[in-house]
């Protein structure tokens, strides 16, 4: 029975890791409706500036971990405004192509300023202490991963629910037009959110990190992982791909674990492809239908 | 209060509006009739600053400051609101969510104020607050819509086609409506392919075709002009051989 619960904690564990990827793949998909493939560079190349603060220059972890933030944003930002904004009436392929441009940019940087290394990212919290639960280990940096993902969607909840520029986003992702009539100045509301984006896709690498190692491909797999659970959540709800994350996190632990190892990262796509062929739609998603 | 100058309106080479010049004075329900493609809606975009470069020709002005060429989000705090054709509500908002992104540009403290004046005149809304927009019916859309445009407290309200797919009943209480919100201070002016309706509330009222004004008066004079009344209010003057009158009889302004 050990295993069983070790199995869900790890799975909650990289599962919170694949929610918040797909919930910043979501956030951008809603409203410039492109899947933005540069999202896990974006994450990578924060995470490494956070390991340079710390390896490099010796600051504290908690302020690193703030400035990254700072400086996700700006990154997020700074994409928008330097390969989106400039397209005129971009096709979805166009900005695919974009998105794919911006991210070898970002990986070449990557590559050229950290090196194809992979290093250690030290986290104030051990991987193999932690406090037992009826004879299951729960390991310190498994309840990091897990609190800082839901603290992070539960702010993000709040600032959708109940602020203005929030609501005003989900206004813009819903109806962009009308929201230009409100007087919302909706380019500036698209940059914030391609910044507010590469914040929860920086958070997730941080996450990330310490269980894998950092290197430039380092978020390759958790991208198109948290890809496929945005998928499944339905690409266009914030719950839905936060779900998804977990459900997709536990459902490949348990196949690791009971099944196959060697298999384990095939299982979340074979899972799409079934939610797909059942739901096309995705599992959280609800429309309306324009009344005319 | 306002007015354009002569504007021109491109669509790439084609020529949507050629040399509108219209004034909207305060106080006042201005209306705008005109079949399909006669370039009235473009004209409201235009003045709202959607159409990027365009007015190609002609300046719009409003309360004495020349608005073309401002971005919507700056011509939006001026004072006027925009309540698009087919409602366009943010459908996964709820209803108070809309409402409140109406009054988005608004810095001062009254906005409550004026979300309670909005249900005076929309008392359904007031029972929905937390349901979402895309749960209304068509005519709730369109109050919403309109309710969302008085967020803003606009001085001038500038509909497109309120009357659009809804039951008579709807349309005859929009435009009650519409009347009220104007004897209550805000101006209008109104796009309308429904000639009877709007020109019942309408104190002025332009004819537009092909891009251009092809008559403008008080409703009364336009309501008793044959040609409108045949084209636009539909009473038929003389009876159809055949059917071939109709074709044979050429509008004046042609």
């Amino acid at each position: 029975m050990g295993i069983f619960f070790d199995l869900i904690i790890g799975g909650f564990a990289i599962g919170a890791c694949y929610a918040l990827v797909a919930l910043s793949m979501v956030i951008i998909y809603k409203t410039s409706e492109v899947p933005n493939f540069a999202q896990g560079e974006m994450a990578m190349v924060a995470t490494f500036v956070a390991f340079s603060m710390i390896q490099s220059y010796g600051i504290g972890f908690w302020t690193t971990a703030a400035i990254t933030i700072v400086f996700s944003f700006l990154l997020g930002c700074a994409l928008e405004l330097a390969f989106l904004r400039p397209a005129k009436d971009p096709t979805v392929l166009g900005l695919i192509v974009i998105t794919l441009g911006a991210e070898m940019i970002l990986y070449g940087i990557a590559g050229w300023k950290w090196g194809a290394n992979q290093n250690p990212f030290p986290v104030p919290f051990s991987e193999y202490s932690g406090i037992m639960v009826s004879g299951v280990m729960i390991t310190e940096i498994n309840i990091w991963t897990f609190v800082t993902s839901v603290i992070m969607m539960f702010l993000l909840f709040l600032f959708f629910r109940y602020t203005k520029v929030g609501v005003a986003m989900k206004a813009v992702q819903q109806n962009a037009f009308a929201a230009r009539a409100m007087g919302i100045p909706t380019r500036r509301i698209l940059t914030f959110t391609w910044g507010l984006s590469s914040v929860t896709g920086a958070v997730a690498g941080m996450l990330i990190a310490p269980i894998a190692t950092l290197d430039p491909n380092m978020m390759l797999d958790p991208m198109m992982k948290g890809f496929a659970a945005a998928v499944l959540g339905g690409m266009t709800s914030l719950p839905g791909a936060a779900i998804g994350g977990y459900l997709l996190g536990l459902i490949e632990n348990f196949f690791g674990g009971y099944v196959s190892l060697e298999f384990k990262s095939v299982v979340a796509f074979a899972v799409i492809v079934l939610i797909l062929c059942v739901k096309p739609s995705g599992l959280f998603v609800k429309h309306y239908e324009k009344k005319v | 209060m306002l007015e354009t100058k002569n504007i021109e309106i491109y669509y790439g080479k084609i020529m949507v509006v050629r040399g509108l010049s219209l004034r909207v004075e305060r106080g006042e329900i201005r209306a705008i009739l005109g079949a399909n493609g006669a370039g009235k809606s473009t004209t409201l975009k235009t003045i709202m600053g959607y159409l990027d470069d365009q007015p190609d020709k002609g300046t719009i002005w409003f309360n004495g400051k020349r608005i073309d060429g401002l971005e919507t989000e700056q011509i939006v705090p001026l004072g006027i609101a925009y309540v698009p054709e087919g409602r366009e509500v943010f459908p996964e908002l709820t209803l108070k969510e809309n409402l409140m992104m109406g009054a988005y540009t608004r810095r001062d403290k009254s906005v409550s104020e004026d979300l309670d004046r909005v249900f005076i005149y929309f008392p359904l809304l007031k029972e929905r607050l937390k349901q979402q927009a895309g749960t209304l019916s068509g005519g709730e859309q369109q109050m919403l819509a309109i309710g969302r445009a008085l967020m803003s407290k606009p001085s001038l309200m500038m509909m497109d086609e309120p009357s659009l797919g809804l039951s008579p009943i709807l349309v005859t209480e929009i435009f009650e409506i519409v009347r009220a919100i104007n004897r209550d201070g805000a101006t209008i002016l109104l796009v309308e392919q429904n000639a009877h309706k709007a020109l019942s509330v309408a104190h002025h009222a332009y004819i537009m075709e092909t891009g251009r004004i092809v008559m403008e008066g008080p409703p009364e004079k336009l309501m008793n002009d044959e040609d409108v009344q045949e084209f636009y209010l539909g009473i038929r003057k003389e009876e159809a051989v055949r059917g071939e009158a109709r074709y044979k009889r050429k509008k004046r302004w042609r």
